[in-house]
């Protein structure tokens, strides 16, 4: 559907996106991930375009954008960064507007109505879009993009600066809309991104740093076998239990208390869950279990993880002017970052059987 | 292109912008058909006219100022620049929607004239009391040419201030910005003209070079009006206000263009 080749773009000798090649299968819900500046923007003002490369090509659906932009603009709606509205105007004009900027030519009225029962305006199409909460304002922006039933929808951070509640509300539409729509989702929040998309692309200074399924990540998130348990108890016979039970490979007392309860940290076996098996010991031994705390890696880590690592790559490659090495796999990098998370609480015994020693 | 041209239509009468060009140029045309007919008794609109043009420097950059730099403020340009529309389109659609704004007005001034007409017949028939068909006689009254020519020279010139006006308001983020520039860059064209006329007691011109003057004149967009305040239609000055506005609204394209680029 979309295909980015070798795309390059570039400020004066500022490389704002540098030799990004990816595809987009048609019907895919494609996250787009990456720091501040990384570059995510520029790469969609391109695909729709708002900006021209500098170098490559994007095609969408065999179209080049630069060659037919009429052609490839209509199968693409966006919802840039900061939506872009006409705040004198009402819902009601501004999607006409848009409507008739679009060229479209289905039933207008039955296809707005359409658009504002999914976006769930409605009850505001007659108001003047100043008056509207920033909740709404970021709806009537997703509502335009989807005027004239584009194929392909771009949204450019669409949950920056909601309430919880709606920021929730506007993942599910995302995921609604990415049941029969090419979505590309902008973001540097991760959850949303595995919220709502089938496959993430984690972007930095411009390059592409990791490409895989979401399930990818979230199993090598899941893997996770070190927890934090709060027991309450005598610490030296409750760590002597811990030390002894089977499943258990690692614990060890932490000087942190809360309240009458001890904090130790336990690492499980590869491919057990501890946790019920853990709370059935101590319920016999009557010693209350008051807290039990994942301590794998998430999400936030690994990205920094990849990104930092995509640095260091990256300035190492400017240096030796040398091509970067070929893209290691998200799970590789991931069991590395845990690795050296592992490394740095406790050396030498939790290292030694982190999932990273397999690769 | 049509699309914005309705847009920009409306936006226009939503805010307050269109209700104060309209209200100002209303009434300052009728204030000065007034003043340089009426008070000095005279049918001579050709003095009127050339006020005209000084009013519209200040007001047309009120038409344009709002309709580029407003977008960019507000974020809006990347909406129609992402749409399926040429730049050109977009560009056109936001002239054109100025342009019928102005043009409007103008007709809706020439109710200045109706007066001056037929106080002009009133005086015919008195001058003739008893003489039923009045052709033969020497004219008394404005001439309808004149005016007509004026009307459209006037027109001419405001669609070229216009298109000034659009490629700065291209050029900058803020509103007042635009107007400023619009202001300044007309004013000095229209000056720059003036300036090729002043002399001195003697006659001697203050700018004394010939190429100087000659290419002063080119630039001055009055320069070139005379002829249609005498009723004459002149080719050269037609296609000279229309390549300038066009010149202009090329720029605004390329301004876009560039940007993209950049």
């Amino acid at each position: 559907m979309i295909k980015i080749d070798h795309l390059v773009k570039t400020y004066g000798t500022n490389y704002a996106v540098d030799d990004i090649s990816f595809e987009i299968k048609r019907g895919e819900v494609v996250g787009f991930l990456g720091p501040n500046g990384a570059g995510k923007s520029t790469v969609m003002n391109i695909i729709t375009g708002y900006l021209s490369s500098t170098s490559g090509t994007v095609t969408i659906d065999g179209i080049d954008v630069l060659e037919n932009p009429l052609a490839t603009k209509k199968m693409v709606g966006y919802l840039p960064e900061q939506p872009p509205l006409y705040l004198e105007l009402t819902v009601e004009e501004y999607l006409n507007f848009t409507y008739e900027l679009k060229g479209c030519t289905f039933n207008r009225e039955k296809h707005l109505r359409e658009i504002c029962d999914i976006v769930k305006i409605t009850d505001v199409y007659k108001r003047v879009i100043r008056n509207l909460s920033k909740g709404y304002r970021q709806r009537v922006g997703i509502a335009q993009a989807l005027v004239g039933n584009p194929e392909i929808i771009i949204f450019d951070e669409p949950t920056i600066g909601l309430d919880p509640k709606q920021i929730i509300e506007i993942r599910n539409l995302i995921r609604t809309l990415g049941r029969d729509h090419t979505v590309i989702l902008s973001t540097h929040i991760l959850q949303e991104v595995q919220a709502c998309c089938d496959r993430i692309i984690i972007i930095n200074k411009g390059r592409i740093v990791a490409d895989e399924l979401t399930e990818n990540i979230s199993r090598a998130v899941g893997a996770n076998r070190r927890f934090n348990v709060k027991i309450c108890g005598p610490q030296r016979e409750v760590l002597a239990m811990l030390k002894s039970k089977p499943g258990i490979v690692y614990a060890e007392a932490l000087t942190t208390r809360d309240g009458d309860a001890n904090v130790y940290m336990i690492e499980s076996d590869v491919g057990i869950d501890i946790r019920k098996s853990l709370f059935y010991t101590l319920a016999e031994k009557n010693w209350p279990l008051v807290g039990l705390e994942s301590l794998g890696m998430n999400l936030e880590d690994i990205f920094i993880t990849i990104v930092d690592k995509s640095s260091e790559v990256r300035g190492r490659r400017d240096v030796k002017k040398k091509k970067a090495p070929g893209k290691a796999t998200i799970e590789t990098e991931v069991a590395e970052a845990m690795l050296e998370k592992t490394a740095k609480t406790k050396p030498s015994e939790i290292a030694g059987k982190s999932p990273g020693e397999k690769k | 292109m049509f699309a914005i041209y309705k847009k920009e239509l409306r936006s226009y009468f939503i805010g307050a912008t269109g209700y104060v060009y309209t209200g100002i140029f209303l009434a300052l045309s009728a204030l000065l058909l007034c003043y340089t007919t009426l008070q000095a008794k005279t049918y001579k609109t050709s003095e009127y006219f050339t006020f005209m043009i000084f009013a519209l420097i200040i007001l047309l950059p009120l038409l344009t100022m709002r309709l580029f730099a407003e977008e960019r403020k507000m974020r809006t340009e990347q909406f129609l620049l992402t749409a399926p529309v040429t730049i050109t389109g977009m560009v056109l659609g936001k002239f054109f929607a100025a342009f019928t704004i102005f043009t409007g007005t103008m007709l809706f001034s020439c109710i200045n004239f109706f007066p001056l007409f037929s106080i002009g017949r009133r005086e015919l028939r008195t001058a003739y009391p008893d003489v039923k068909d009045l052709s033969k006689f020497p004219h008394i009254g404005p001439v309808a040419g004149q005016i007509f020519g004026s009307f459209v020279g006037l027109l001419l010139i405001g669609a070229t201030f216009l298109a000034i006006g659009v490629f700065l308001s291209a050029l900058t983020e803020s509103q007042l910005a635009a107007a400023v520039a619009t202001i300044a860059t007309i004013l000095v064209m229209v000056t720059c003209g003036l300036l090729t006329q002043i002399t001195d007691k003697d006659g001697q011109y203050l700018i004394n070079s010939y190429a100087v003057r000659f290419v002063l004149n080119w630039f001055s967009v009055l320069s070139r009006y005379t002829p249609f305040t005498y009723g004459q239609f002149d080719l050269a000055a037609v296609v000279y206000y229309l390549s300038l506005t066009a010149v202009f609204l090329f720029l605004t394209v390329r301004v876009y263009d560039k940007r993209r680029w950049a």
